[in-house]
């Protein structure tokens, strides 16, 4: 058959590559920077230290025993114990779970919430946009911090069980947290919408529908990868915050914040510094980590948006 | 030709960008992009549509298709009229109506697999079931020229010409019959050009589809289109056939374009006609005949009255008042 427009493409059997999807080719350069590798590295640690560490802990059910008060760190009790006798190094990796949990819970749902309100305000404009962004703008007025306190204060007035607040502080924390990403990810759609592939999908007659989900979701996926990772430091430090002041999580529940109230009394402070340093090592450890993976990532899912 | 049915009318387009004068704006900064356009498509013809750039040509090609809303005017589909229609109405006519973009490399998604995103429409629209799409994506990228295995690739893997198969897949896979192409072959280099071109009018020949082929390069235009509008200012100039126009050009500004065209042959001596200074600002259009300010030939009624679209000779219309 006569074919003046067949091109001449190799007729050889080419195997699928893995390494020629977008995301393998992102896992490619992200394995290539060391820094954000150190952060996930420590990551990966501190999340088996606190969620299968206890398993290997003979104190996890023990609890107090009041003949083994404020002991040093010895080989039996490695970081020491507290004032309950209760074992530190026990107690960390179950305030690890806690802490982990709350800040990746807070990041599930913020960037739930911010993703698709986002999406919607940026798509449709007009009255949504409007309604969206108002709500987004007059959260973003009210002051975190004091917010999170009068919340964490009516949470306490209302009596709510301590194994449920973990729960409660993850949602206040998305419900601080999801008007900047919903800007972030309006902003990005705004400027998907003009493009021609999405223009394109008009042409077609695609269903909204198929349009935000297959089309523009995918595009912003990179940007609610990047800022839901370093939005994870920000919640866990906004719990330690709280539970610092013995608004978030309360004991008996443990977590690295309230662990380090302990630096306030003045005794535990010069006398036992096994009692704070360990949490608050592991708060500032596990928060750049943490900054170091997302600012790699975002250097490898944007490799032309290298900034320095 | 005109014994065959019209499939597009266009009838007095007008698209206005910008805002007339209120309350609050002294000077009305309106550019009026397309300004009372009309022309006629029939069953299974090419129709081109060239022009300078500026002069409203993809303006047109996107409120055909209504992909950018009108400032008044009428685009009758089969005598319907698009811009009248509902959302869903226009939703379920949209897989027979089809459009093909400039820019082969921002019109394809990075994120979905070409076999994905050629087949997504049909399935969207309910065309055909989960297992047929695939044996249905395999039969147009054969017919575009692409290879069988380049189904499961993402778009960066393709050079342009090939995205610009892979478009045009995208489009003649919901069999439309009416197809907007919009410069499909400006942003590829000459010798992709010529395979692309090859694939238009094989798709004429083999599928009877209706085109609107918008372009600048008035070679181009002569090979695939049957009948040829020309654009100046977001106002036709000259409709005539191909033919017609090429043998016996009457605008002045459709002889100075036909002029440009560069022919392969050193030995030949014709004359140019040169036009001097740029397309006039849209927001500013010269008074009278919009193309006053660049013709040789201009007269003081010229200046003075905006020439009627007349039809000079059987099928073919002229806005001069010098023809």
């Amino acid at each position: 058959m006569e074919n003046p427009i067949d091109l001449p493409v190799s007729k050889k059997k080419v195997k699928p590559n893995r390494k020629s999807s977008l995301w393998g080719q992102v896992l490619g350069r992200l394995l290539k920077k060391k820094i954000a590798l150190v952060g996930l590295g420590f990551l990966i640690f501190i999340f088996l230290f606190s969620f299968i560490g206890p398993f290997f802990s003979p104190y996890v059910h023990l609890g107090v025993d009041p003949t083994k008060v404020n002991q040093a760190p010895s080989a039996a009790h490695w970081l020491g114990t507290d004032k309950l006798g209760r074992d530190v190094l026990t107690r960390l990796m179950l305030a690890g779970r806690i802490s982990l949990t709350v800040g990746l819970g807070a990041m599930v749902m913020s960037v739930t919430i911010g993703a698709l309100l986002g999406i919607l305000a940026g798509y449709y404009r007009g009255i949504v946009d409007q309604i969206v962004m108002r709500i987004a703008d007059i959260l973003m007025t009210l002051p975190g911090i004091p917010l999170l306190f009068i919340m964490a204060a009516v949470m306490s007035e209302w009596k709510v069980p301590t194994e449920h607040r973990l729960y409660i502080v993850m949602l206040m924390l998305s419900l601080v947290g999801w008007p900047g990403l919903a800007r972030l990810v309006r902003s990005q759609v705004l400027s998907l919408r003009e493009r021609q592939f999405i223009q394109a999908t008009d042409a077609l007659g695609l269903r909204d529908r198929r349009k935000l989900l297959n089309h523009l979701l995918p595009n912003i996926v990179p940007l609610l990868i990047v800022s839901g990772t370093l939005s994870i430091g920000g919640a866990i430090l906004s719990e330690s915050t709280l539970s610092y002041f013995g608004l978030g999580v309360v004991p008996p529940e443990a977590s690295w914040g309230n662990m380090i109230t302990s630096a306030n009394s003045l005794i535990d402070f010069q006398k036992r510094p096994w009692l704070w340093i360990p949490p608050g090592l592991a708060i500032f450890m596990t928060v750049i980590s943490i900054n170091l993976l997302g600012d790699g990532l975002r250097d490898a899912i944007d490799p032309n948006m290298k900034r320095r | 030709m005109s014994g065959a049915l019209p499939l597009i009318e266009v009838k007095n387009l007008k698209k206005y960008y910008g805002e007339s004068a209120n309350i609050f704006k002294r000077n009305p900064s309106v550019v009026k992009a397309v300004d009372g356009v009309s022309f006629t498509i029939h069953q299974g013809e090419t129709f081109g549509l060239v022009g300078e750039s500026g002069s409203g040509k993809s303006t047109i090609g996107k409120s055909v298709l209504r992909l950018s809303s009108i400032t008044s005017g009428e685009v009758l589909y089969n005598g319907q009229n698009l811009h009248g229609l509902s959302k869903d109405e226009m939703r379920t006519l949209r897989p027979k109506i089809q459009f093909i973009f400039q820019d082969p490399y921002s019109s394809l998604n990075p994120r979905i697999r070409i076999g994905d995103a050629i087949g997504e429409a049909l399935l969207d629209h309910g065309l055909c079931s989960k297992s047929e799409v695939r044996q249905k994506v395999l039969e147009v990228l054969e017919i575009c020229g692409l290879a069988t295995h380049h189904i499961d690739r993402f778009p960066h893997e393709f050079s342009g010409g090939q995205r610009q198969r892979i478009g045009i897949a995208r489009a003649i896979i919901l069999q439309p019959d009416f197809i907007v192409a919009d410069e499909p072959v400006s942003a590829l280099d000459v010798s992709i050009q010529a395979q692309i071109i090859n694939l238009f009018s094989k798709l004429q020949k083999e599928k009877q589809i209706t085109f609107l082929f918008i372009s600048h390069d008035l070679s181009v235009v002569e090979h695939l289109c049957s009948r040829i509008g020309v654009l100046y200012l977001g106002t036709m100039m000259e409709l005539a056939s191909r033919d017609d126009l090429y043998s016996n050009p009457l605008h002045p500004y459709t002889k100075a374009l036909l002029s440009a065209v560069p022919i392969p042959d050193p030995t030949l001596k014709r004359e140019r006609i040169i036009l001097k200074g740029d397309i006039p600002n849209p927001a500013d259009p010269p008074k009278g005949c919009k193309f006053h300010t660049r013709c040789p030939f201009a007269t003081d009624i010229c200046r003075a009255e905006v020439p009627e679209f007349r039809e000079i000779e059987p099928e073919h219309f002229v806005a001069c008042h010098l023809v």
